[in-house]
This record gives structure tokens, sequence and C-alpha cells, in this order.
């Protein structure tokens, strides 16, 4: 949109994959004279807020500069050689496939350190906390960016100890157990995926996922491609996460603190996904035509079973917490993202894609919304806090049921907001799938998967219902209403829900080109 | 048939005077005579002044250090067959040097963290004796993997041991410590006596002791006597399986390190492996190359075990237990061992020489990441040991609050030891290894070492996350005294630098050595 000379874009780019680094060794500092602020907890709340917000500015400046009318080429893109030893380069870049999804993490991540300056999670020193965040940001960001298979994986394993950090020093109860189930299950998997990485990268003798994608590469016959795409693919699912690798996530979101949760559902999430399209469809397409089909069931069972867990979550007396409700429909909504891809067409991708960014925004802040729903009634659980009639939050803080209400309409796929594209193209994409999958299990998956569309839509009206009608009491407890701190970090979610809602185009203008690349094999 | 007496015997008429290349085995021979002179140094020195011994012995194993760099200029070789040049018995070669590098810089280390504790001991160890057993002892482990023939490797293997077995059972009057010992003598013994009953067989077959004869003739060795060979080669295994700690020859590993004073542990955690590699390494891929269908499967199951063993004995332990952190360390140093020996297996599998050379410099290049970081841990657990001397995992808890700095250096090698970021170097060192065992086509290997990347990092992270944890009670501050924050700060900054910049090592992994 505008422009920006290009060794600006490098840096810039280089400066959102460090800047958090750098910031988070500076937190760990004392503070400076001049910046000390009225405690050293709020100086390093602040310093987080003032390093996320000087990342996002550096992201947005990425998005405007970037040369939205070649979306399918790689931009800002730095190549230096790091370990010659194993092939190992630092090469960044950015395509219209990588950009959204770094541009919602440096947003998420922002509004989660605006947040926590005003409602730090209860647990030990700030500074830790502001630290891991940031190192976990830039782990999320410099995933999206790296265009080489083993700074993947180290970008990959890079999130998991801050993050089991923040899950076991800042969560709920039960946050250790869920901690260790968090980095065991994902650091299974990412061994597993270093194998297949290893043996793409030995055996075409380049590391390099530019070069992969579009040079020709007869060494990867179908059989390395296909063990290579199973235990990559393994490591990728067991992320996403794919049902029946999906268990450690309830856990690890009901333990998490809100920021936590945010960040494990708006962006970590989406790590997985971005590797199935970024690695496995391009370098392995034999590999994943064989495992297509299996991966659209796996996703179609995890629409229908996450949809059905929360059904019965939301049941009354079932005794359901909120946030593993959320963390179930993340099971549901992820596997429409996998049945988007396993389509290996360019609708079903760009479905996906869509869908990410769609469930980044939306999830986000619903976890917000169920964060400041327990700091203001202690509880996350449904029965305690609908008891007989409901919560009737519209009666007691109707602005903050309206949000609520807003998030799960969002978040059932109501058309004119971000969830409906993004579904209703992966669910097109299945009806047309690559020519040499078969059709007929496809329309079948789709079925299935719309009737989950309902399902969803189901639990989530019975949620509104219990958590934002009812009668209200008259001698309850009075119930915060929305404050203006919430309201900056909510504001930009609802805003993006609805732009994204009405002008799809604007996101699949960028990922529709660079889509249509990588499927045609790099070169169209 | 021409053996070693019979070369000499007819080249004595040229020249029966050989020319020795004395910059060329300048690093083991100057720590061996500072040991030396420091053991004589002990009868004139007055108690009071007794720290100078270890400073000296600080300074000899520097100065040794650097003697090592005039070599890095070129090949060089020495005690060679007067009748063939190329046959030599000591040659300083990229191998050597990386290996003399590795182990003298361990000894290093090692002595600055004995320093603490001789001072903190208060005269219950012989300081004389002490150093002069560890220098000779590095003097030993240095001169390994410059041998080039059988018999100098035995001696060197020997020197290298004996001391350390003093070592073990220093601690006078300490039950622990002559157990410790005397378990430690007595299955190192049963393990050389077997090797050299190998080296035996094999020098009856081929009629050599040097490795690159060895290599050559052993293809041509009669019908009648391949069974002998055979057994030959696998009992010359066995006994260097033994001193890397390998499964099932590892049970003395534990009682060992609980039972050393804590920097001997560390020593023998790092050299007493970087022998037993080294050794390895010259017998496998420069003695028996046409052997790799032998030892290449051998050594790959070896490696499984080893690893696996190890990892499941770390998990095992339980935090309370006395001297749990020292168990937990020396069961994750047999758990490496494992990751190492992978690499020399692949080093079977290998198409060319070229191949062979690139798995054994990941190996090496994974030992020198390894040594680094765990004597970085061990220097931590010395400092502990100080203060809480049971030296339980669980006396880790709230090290942070007491003192961040080392608690923040402990948690980076432990995460480098479990390969994950931020211990960068942890994670390429492994990506090395996975590499060799992807490229030798052992994708089972491959797969078991994966998972036992896994359950390490459990036991790993949960000390790393113990260390984090509110303390119990008030934290002690404690001073840590100057040899200890050296040893800290130079693991610590080499952790972080490799981090930085891994092709440091690494590039032992892309270009090979030997």
């Amino acid at each position: 949109m505008i422009d920006i000379n290009e060794s600006v874009m490098q840096f810039l780019l280089a400066f959102v994959v460090v800047g958090p680094l750098i910031g988070a060794a500076a937190a760990l500092l004392p503070a400076p004279p001049g910046l000390k602020g009225k405690s050293p907890e709020q100086a390093v709340l602040r310093h987080g807020m003032t390093v996320t917000g000087a990342v996002l500015i550096a992201a947005i400046v990425l998005a405007l500069g970037f040369d939205h009318d070649q979306p399918s080429k790689m931009q800002a893109s730095t190549d230096i050689s790091w370990i010659p030893a194993l092939d190992v380069r630092i090469h960044l870049g950015i395509d219209g496939i990588s950009l959204p999804l770094l541009v919602l993490t440096a947003l998420l991540t922002f509004l989660c350190a605006l947040y926590s300056y005003f409602k730090m999670p209860a647990g030990p020193s700030p500074k830790a906390f502001v630290a891991l965040l940031l190192v976990l940001e830039s782990g999320t960001l410099a995933t999206f960016a790296v265009l080489d298979l083993l700074l993947f994986f180290l970008a990959f394993e890079m999130v998991l100890i801050p993050m089991y950090f923040l899950i076991a020093r800042w969560g709920g109860e039960q946050r250790t157990q869920a901690a260790w189930k968090f980095i065991l299950y994902t650091l299974l998997g990412s061994v597993v995926m270093l194998l297949g990485l290893l043996l793409i990268g030995l055996r075409a003798g380049t590391f390099d996922i530019v070069a992969l994608t579009t040079d020709n590469h007869p060494e990867l016959t179908t059989s390395v491609q296909v063990i290579a795409a199973l235990s990559i693919g393994v490591g990728l699912a067991v992320k996403t996460p794919m049902w029946p690798l999906h268990s450690w996530l309830p856990d690890a979101h009901t333990a998490a603190p809100t920021v936590g949760s945010v960040l494990l559902a708006g962006v970590l999430l989406k790590m997985g996904t971005y590797g199935f399209v970024r690695i496995l469809l391009p370098i392995t397409p034999d590999g994943m035509r064989t495992f297509a089909p299996y991966l659209a069931a796996f996703a179609v069972v995890g629409i229908i079973y996450g949809s059905l867990a929360c059904l019965a979550l939301a049941k009354q007396g079932a005794k359901g917490d909120l946030k593993r409700l959320i963390a179930y429909s993340s099971v549901g909504h992820m596997g429409f993202v996998l049945l988007g891809i396993a389509t290996m067409t360019p609708t079903g991708v760009n479905g996906a894609l869509f869908a990410n960014i769609s469930h980044g925004l939306i999830t986000g802040l619903l976890f917000f919304l169920v964060g400041a729903l327990k700091d203001r009634t202690g509880t996350t659980d449904l029965d305690t806090l609908a008891q007989q009639t409901g919560a009737a939050l519209y009666g007691r803080a109707p602005r903050f049921g309206g949000l609520l209400a807003f998030a799960a309409v969002a978040s059932l796929g109501l058309p004119g907001l971000a969830g409906f594209w993004g579904e209703m193209l992966a669910l097109f994409g299945a009806f047309r799938p690559a020519e040499d999958l078969s059709r007929p299990a496809f329309l079948t998956f789709m079925t299935i998967a719309a009737f989950g569309t309902l399902l969803t839509a189901a639990y989530l009206l019975i949620v509104v219902r219990r958590v934002c009608m009812g009668a209200a009491p008259k001698d309850g407890p009075p119930l915060a209403d929305v404050q203006t701190y919430e309201f900056a970090a909510w504001t930009p979610l609802v805003a993006l829900t609805v732009l994204a809602g009405l002008w799809p185009a604007a996101l699949l203008g960028l990922s529709d080109p660079a889509v249509q690349q990588l499927l045609a094999g790099g070169n169209r | 048939m021409s053996s070693p007496a019979q070369h000499l015997a007819a080249s004595a008429a040229e020249s029966v005077v050989q020319s020795v290349d004395w910059l060329a085995i300048a690093p083991p021979t100057i720590a061996a005579v500072v040991g030396l002179g420091v053991l004589v140094a002990d009868l004139f020195v007055g108690d009071a002044r007794k720290t100078l011994l270890g400073w000296v012995s600080v300074a000899g194993l520097a100065v040794s250090l650097l003697a090592l760099l005039p070599l890095l200029d070129g090949d060089r070789a020495t005690f060679c067959l007067t009748g063939e040049p190329g046959v030599c018995s000591y040659t300083a070669d990229r191998f050597t040097l990386v290996v003399q590098f590795l182990v003298l810089g361990g000894a290093l280390l090692a002595a600055l963290l004995s320093m603490t504790a001789l001072k903190d001991a208060k005269k219950d160890l012989p300081e004389g004796e002490f150093w002069f057993l560890l220098l000779s002892s590095a003097a030993g482990a240095a001169l390994l993997p410059a041998s080039r023939d059988l018999a100098t490797l035995v001696v060197a293997l020997e020197v290298a041991s004996l001391p350390a077995f003093a070592l073990v059972g220093i601690r006078h009057g300490d039950k622990r410590s002559s157990e410790a010992a005397l378990k430690f003598f007595l299955s190192s013994v049963t393990a050389t006596a077997v090797s050299l009953l190998g080296i035996s067989f094999i020098y009856a077959t081929t009629g050599t002791l040097y490795l690159t004869e060895i290599a050559d003739r052993i293809q041509n060795v009669d019908g009648q006597l391949h069974t002998v060979t055979q057994a030959g080669v696998v009992l010359t295994l066995i006994g260097f399986a033994f001193k890397t700690a390998a499964v099932p020859f590892h049970f003395w590993v534990p009682d060992t390190y609980v039972g050393a004073p804590l920097p001997v542990a560390a020593y023998l955690s790092v050299v007493g492996k970087a022998v037993g590699f080294s050794g390895l390494i010259l017998i496998t891929v420069v003695a028996l190359p046409s052997y790799a269908d032998v030892w290449g499967p051998a050594l790959a199951a070896l490696a499984a075990l080893t690893m696996t063993v190890g990892n499941v004995g770390a998990l095992r332990q339980r935090s309370t237990r006395a001297y749990s952190a020292v168990r937990l360390l020396a069961w994750s140093s047999v758990g490496q061992a494992g990751y190492l020996l992978v690499p020399i297996a692949a080093a079977a599998y290998a198409d060319n020489t070229d191949d062979a050379e690139k798995a054994i410099g990941s190996t090496v290049a994974y030992a020198l990441m390894y040594a680094a970081v765990n004597l970085g841990a061990f220097a931590v657990a010395a400092l502990v040991s100080r203060t809480k001397p049971l030296n339980r995992v669980s006396d880790y808890r709230g090290l942070y609050a007491s003192s961040p700095l080392s608690a923040l250096l402990l948690a980076f090698f432990l995460l480098c030891l479990a390969g994950l970021p931020p211990g960068i170097i942890g994670l390429f060192a492994k990506v090395t290894v996975f590499s060799a065992a992807v490229d030798a086509g052992l994708g089972w290997l491959a797969v078991v070492m994966a998972v036992n990347v896994v359950i390490a990092l459990f036991y790993y992270l949960q000390w790393t996350a113990l260390l984090f944890r509110a303390p119990e009670g008030e934290p002690e501050q404690h001073r840590v005294p100057a040899p200890l924050t050296a040893a800290l700060a130079l693991t610590g900054i080499v952790g972080i630098a490799l981090s930085g910049a891994p092709q440091l090592i690494l590039r032992f992994a892309g270009i090979g050595l030997l």
C-alpha cells in the first residue's frame, strides 16, 4: 500500500522476530533510572506493553509496506548463513500466507500485555511473566517468519518452555499436571517431526523451504514423502490439535491464566496448521495426497467430537467449566481448518487460512471474556454461574453480556462475522476436493462437518442462554461492567471480527495467490 | 608378516635414533611433567601455602591447552617406524587436537572445581597427591586420542584410569569413597583384562599393533583364524564400552559418582567418557573399518540400550534421596553416552569414508557441547553442596531466590542437556546426532533416541522448574569462591557463545575429522 524500501522491510521483519527476545532479556534487568515508575512491578509490566506495542507497530508497518499486488512473492526476505555444517540459514520472509498470522500474533500479544498491565494474573513476580510472554511472542513470530526447516523446528520448540512456565506458575487448579501434559505431548510430537524434517532435508540436500517448494526434487520419492509427511504430520497434528491427539488441550486451557489461554488458542495452535500449509502441502504433495482422506476423517471426527463434548459440558448439572468448553470448541474449529487443508484445493486451503485467523480473533476474545468473568465471579463453572435460572449477565452487566453473546455468535459462524467464511470455504473445498482424492468420501465428510456446525450452534446458544439470560437476582452482589482497559483490549478483536466478516476479500486477496502458487508446486 | 620388532631390527642399520617431534607431544607431556613437579613440590611447600599447588596445576593445564595452538597448522606425526614413515604411534591430527582440547579443557574446569573442594575439605584430602593424580590422569587422557597403535592405546587408557581409581577413593576413612573406588577398580580392571585379551587375539592374527596396518591386514586374515579375529574385535570393544559407561557396563557409575568427591565425578563424567569414546572411534573406524558389519549393529544396539537405561534410571531418582542430584547427573551421563554412541554406530553404515568421518565429527561435536554444559551443571552442584552437603535435588528448590545467576545458569545447562531452546546448542547438537542416524538409514535408532529425548526432558525440566519455585524458609546467601566463579563463568560463556554460533563446534560434523 505504501512504498517502503526493501532493506527497511528486512530490518522490520528481523526486528519483529528478535525485538521481543531483546525485550525479554531487558525485562530481567532492573529498570533504568527515569523508567522506574510507581513500583518495579508496574515498570516491568509497562516495559512488556512497550515492547509488544513496538512489535505490533512494526508488524503493521510491514503489512502496509507489503506489496499487495504480489502476495505470492516472498517479501522482506533476509538470507544469511548461520550454521553451514547443518546447512541452516537464517532465512526470513513473509508472503500472503504468513503476513496475516504475523500481524495476528503481534496484535494478540500486545492486547495480552495491555490486559496484564491492568490485571496481573495471580502468581509470582511479573518480571518473569513479562520475560516469558516476550520469548513466547518471539517464538511464534519466528515460526511464521522463518523459511528454513530446522529454524522452523527451533522456533516451534522455542514456545514450549515459556508456555510451560506460564501455565505452571500463573495457572489455576491442576496447573502442574496440565503444564506437564502440554509440554510432553508437544515435545513428543515435535521430535517425531524433527525426524521427518531431517529426512526431507538430507534427501533433498537443502533445508530451505523456498528452494524445496519451487525446485523439482526427484530425490523425494513417494515413499520418502509418505514417511516424512506422516512424521511431520503427527508433530503438527499434536500442536493443532487434531482428534485423537488433542487431549492435552482442554487441560492446558483450563489451567492456564487468561493471557496464556488467549495466546494458546489464538496463536500457538496456528503454528500447527501453518506448518501443514507451508511445509507438507508444497514439499510432500504425494505424501499429503496419501494421508489427505485420513486427515479429513480425523478432522471431521474432531468437529463432531468437540461439539458433542461441548454439548455435554453445557448441559445443566454437568459441572461444565466454561474454559474447558471453549477449549473443546477449539478442537471443533481446528477440525474445519484441517478439513480445508485436507481437500488440497485452493478453496479449501484459503478457507483454512481464513478460519485460522477468525478462530484466533474470536476464541481469543472468548477466553478474555471468560477470564474476566472468572475475575468477577470467582468461578468458570457453568452450574455455579448459572444456578437454576441463568447468570443473567444481560441484566447485571449488559455490556459484558452483550460482548459475550457477540463472541459466541461469531464463534458459531453467523454470516457477516469472521467465523462464517472460513468454515464455509472449507466445506466448499470438501464439496470438490483435489482431483486425485476420492470425491464421495469428501462429500460424506462435508455432510458430517455441516451437521457439526448445527451442533456448534446448539451448544453456543445454550451457553448464551445460561450465562447471559435469566432473571437478575435482586440482592445479589453487583457485577462490574466492562472496564475501560477491557474495552481497549477487546475492541480491536471485535472490530476485526466484524471487518473480516464483512470484507473477507481483504484476507482472501492476500492468501489466494500464495495458496495457488503453493499448490501448483511453487510456479504458476 | 613383519612385527614391529622385525621392522626395528631391519632398520637398525639405517638409524636407531628417532627424532621426536616435541611440539607434537607437548600437550600431554606438559600435563605429566607439571603433575610430577607438583608431587615433588608438595614435599617442600608448607601447609599454609598448599593452595599454590592448585594454582600451579591449573596453570599447567592452561599451558598444555595453549600448546595445542602451534599444532593447528597441519597434521604431525612422531614415533614412526623408521622404515615406513607413514606408520606412526603418535599422530596430532585434527581429531587428536579436538579431543585433546576437550580433555584438557575438561580437566582444567574440574581442577577449578577441585580448588574450592580441597579448600573446603580442610586437609581431609591430601592436596599434593590429588593434583598429581588429576594431572597424570589428564595426561593419559590427552595421550589416548593421539595414539595410533594398540600398545600406546592401552597404556594411555591405563594412565588415564589408574589415577582415577585413586581419586575416587581419595577421601581417607570415608567408607563410601573407598567402596566406590573398589567397585570402580575391580570392574575397570576386568574390562581392561578383557580388552587386552582381545588385542592379543588381533595381534596374533594380523601381526601388527599399528591401527592403520591392522586395517589393511585384517582383510587378508587366514580363513582358519577368522573366528579368533572376530572374538578379538568383540573383546576389545567391550573394554572401551566399559569406559564410556555403555549399558550393560554402566553399573559402577552411580555409586562411583556419589562416592567420589564432586569435582572428581565431574571429571569422570566428561574426561572419562571422552577417553572411552575416542578409544572406541580409533578401534572401530580407524583399525577395523572392514568389520563394520560386526561392530556397527553392536554399537547401535548398545547405544539404544545405553540411552534407554540411563534415562529411565535418571527418571526413577527420587528428589528427596541423599545425593540424588549427583545420582541424577550420573544416570543422565549414561543416557548422554548413548547419544554419543549413535554417530559412531552410524559410521559403520556410511557408504564412503567421507560420510564416516562426518559421523565421527557429530560425536565429537556432541561431546564438546556435553562437556561444557555438564561441567557447568556440576559447577552449580558444587556450589550448592557447599551449604547443603547432602546435595538432594530438592535442595535446589528456590535457588533462584538465593542466587539468581547460578540458578539461571543451571537452568540453561539443564535445558542444553535436554536439547530445548534456549539451550540452542544442545538442540542442534542433538540434531546433528539425529541426522547422522537418519543419514545412515538407522531410522529405528533415531526413533528410540526421540523417545529418550522426551523421557530425559521430564527429569531435566522437573529439576529446572524446581529452581524457580518459592524457597522453603529463608534463602541463604552464599558467597561464591573465585575458582568456582571462574568455572561457572567459563562454562556459561562457552554455552551461550555456542548457542549463538553453533557452527563453532558443529563444523566438525560438517567437514569430518580423522
